[in-house]
């Protein structure tokens, strides 16, 4: 380009301006990052005590823990994936195996897809007509079959594209040899891909780890320490709810620490999520 | 199962009645797991349906009630039991209108980082970075937000807003009242920083499909950074920026938990972004607790399916634009 050219400087210019306007950007985005993270450990870890995890929550002026909160969280989670797992692992598997190209598996991609997005205080309402109002009363069931509707379409999404990846030569080496399909898909398919179908699980964890919003409506909260599934329950989103809205300051201590250690859990699952995929991604 | 069913593999030097015998057993198990599959996708199709017919069934003794005048009144009076969805809905487009005008060009500006500018050993580590923006829960940008955002929007931002363009005749009337830190506004720049990693994360993706031998091509004739963005980048990638867009619009409208946080709650339409306010969501997590069986209820269930039905047009026009990407890129 000829320097001399009167469009030159203009046109540099802006380049640099637009340049300038996108490294700004980006600053603005990890600047929050770093300041959520940092008010994160800053108010949460000086509240990190063993009391946080052997005492039940407690009412203002007493010493008090999140170990029901926290129990709470885990018993939801693993109902919600006992459900939620093989459901998404064989709804994704129905996609990418035997209906890849049917009609029926456009709308059920489709679908899926909207329900990947779809609110989740929508998806807690649903579940509040249909497992609270029936039975009359709020529960810890309910609560985990929110989570497993909030996390069925993330499994079904990473189990179909897993599965795409499988080279066709694999099946057909396995169909070659007289295996059913049935046993391809589980013999072959899975077994190829199966860093793969951990990361869709860790990220469906991470993501019902931190939901809240269903759970207001289903699983309610529950200041006493239960392990009863048909019963109101507590989790430590739902506790952070209460307490960051509470006007008494050891509360709100204990509201900061119990995010701290939801945010820990539920990076911790992604970066994890996020190396198993990479690695998987290295073998092919 | 699998593994006895593999032994049986064996049994093909037996005798043919094994050996039927085994075949027979692969068939059903080969047919059964075929329908268990089946059913899941089925399942899938069932939820979102299940969804749509069971809001309305909960909210149709509201629309029954007030018709076609529960999206335009503005009321809300439980004690009355008049209720209306337009604060409501006013509160979530505006919001949303403030997230998308803040969020959107700040995401893109990343995802152009990303894909244009970054030095390559920091593509990664900054790409992570901005993922994990999304990952982290919607209640702990609530939690944050109001001890944070709300008190540094509350002694800086919302007076610098009332002092500058609350002075402008008609326009300043969008920045006028007390600065109270809780608001529209706050809302919106909580539900801002919320869908940024959205945008980013998606226009990343559609940049990449982008074939280098176009901008290498426009590089070769001495085009700038900026002009291959501006001039083969997005155009090549339009419908599938403006899908991921949309994307980040329904995440934006459906956003509860941060926003019920620091809007403030009121029930009424103020003109002023500085007033309380709500939206949908926002209002369905704060009163359900306390809505007593019947009207209120169902109103309540009627905003949810408002809520449902806005959310599924954006989003379904979202995949539609994204997947004529796809088909474009030819994958």
């Amino acid at each position: 380009m000829n320097p001399l050219n009167p469009l030159y400087p203009g046109r540099r210019r802006r380049n640099v301006a637009w340049t300038v306007l996108a490294y700004l950007a980006t600053a603005f985005g990890l600047l929050w990052l770093a300041l959520i993270l940092g008010a994160l450990i800053w108010n949460g870890i000086g509240g990190l005590s063993i009391d946080v995890f052997t005492k039940m929550t407690a009412p203002p002026g007493v010493v008090g823990g999140l170990l029901n909160s926290i129990l709470g969280s885990l018993m939801m989670t693993i109902l919600g994936l006992v459900v939620a797992a093989p459901l998404g692992i064989l709804a994704g598997t129905y996609l990418a195996e035997y209906g890849r190209y049917a009609k029926l598996s456009h709308v059920v991609r489709f679908i899926n897809d909207i329900l990947l997005s779809a609110p989740s205080i929508v998806v807690g309402l649903f579940v509040y007509q249909f497992c609270v109002v029936p039975f009359g009363h709020f529960s810890a069931i309910a609560g985990a079959i929110s989570l497993a509707v909030i996390a069925t379409p993330i499994i079904v999404r990473t189990t179909e594209d897993m599965l795409n990846l499988v080279p066709n030569t694999l099946r057909e080496a396995a169909s070659a040899l007289g295996m059913p399909r049935s046993l391809v898909i589980r013999q072959v398919a899975y077994k190829a891909v199966r860093s793969g179908l951990i990361t869709g699980i860790l990220l469906a964890v991470a993501r019902m780890t931190g939901e809240t919003a269903p759970l207001i409506f289903t699983a309610l909260g529950n200041s006493l320490f239960t392990l009863d599934p048909t019963g109101p329950m507590s989790s430590l989103p739902l506790i952070i709810y209460e307490f960051a809205r509470s006007p008494y300051p050891e509360q709100q201590k204990l509201a900061w620490t119990g995010a701290l250690i939801v945010t820990a859990a539920v990076l911790t699952l992604s970066i994890l999520a996020r190396t198993l995929s990479a690695r998987g991604g290295n073998n092919k | 199962m699998t593994a006895s069913a593999l032994e049986s593999i064996d049994l093909v030097r037996d005798p043919a009645k094994d050996r039927a015998r085994a075949l027979g057993r692969f068939k059903l198990a080969d047919a059964s797991f075929r329908v268990m599959t089946l059913g899941a996708a089925l399942v899938v199709l069932l939820l979102l349906l299940g969804v749509a017919v069971s809001l309305f069934i909960g909210a149709w003794p509201a629309f029954h009630a007030f018709g076609f005048d529960f999206l335009l009144n503005d009321s809300w009076s439980p004690p009355k039991e008049r209720f209306g969805a337009a604060a409501a809905i006013y509160g979530t487009v505006v919001t949303s209108v403030i997230a998308m005008v803040i969020g959107v060009p700040i995401g893109l500006g990343i995802a152009v980082f990303l894909t244009e500018l970054c030095p390559p050993a920091l593509r990664r580590p900054i790409g992570i970075a901005i993922e994990l923006l999304a990952g982290i829960p919607s209640i702990i940008y609530g939690i944050w937000g109001v001890y944070y955002l709300k008190p540094f929007m509350q002694a800086y931002v919302e007076p610098a807003l009332i002092a500058t363009l609350g002075r402008i005749p008609g326009f300043g009337l969008l920045f006028k009242g007390p600065p109270l830190g809780y608001g529209v506004l706050t809302a919106g720049l909580v539900l801002a920083i919320m869908i940024l990693p959205f945008v980013t994360a998606i226009a990343r993706d559609v940049f990449e499909t982008v074939p280098a031998v176009l901008k290498e091509a426009a590089y070769g004739v001495g085009a700038t950074t900026f002009e291959v963005v501006g001039g083969i980048v997005i155009p090549y990638t339009q419908v599938g920026v403006i899908g991921g867009i949309m994307l980040a619009l329904g995440r934006a409208l459906g956003e509860t938990m941060a926003v019920t946080f620091v809007i403030g709650n009121a029930t009424h339409i103020m003109p002023s972004l500085l007033a309380q306010g709500t939206t949908i969501s926002a209002m369905i997590a704060n009163q359900f607790a306390d809505a007593d069986p019947g009207l209120f209820t169902s109103s309540l269930l009627a905003l949810g399916f408002i809520l449902f039905v806005i959310t599924f047009i954006v989003l379904a026009l979202a995949r539609w634009m994204l997947s004529r990407l796809e088909t474009k890129a030819g994958r």
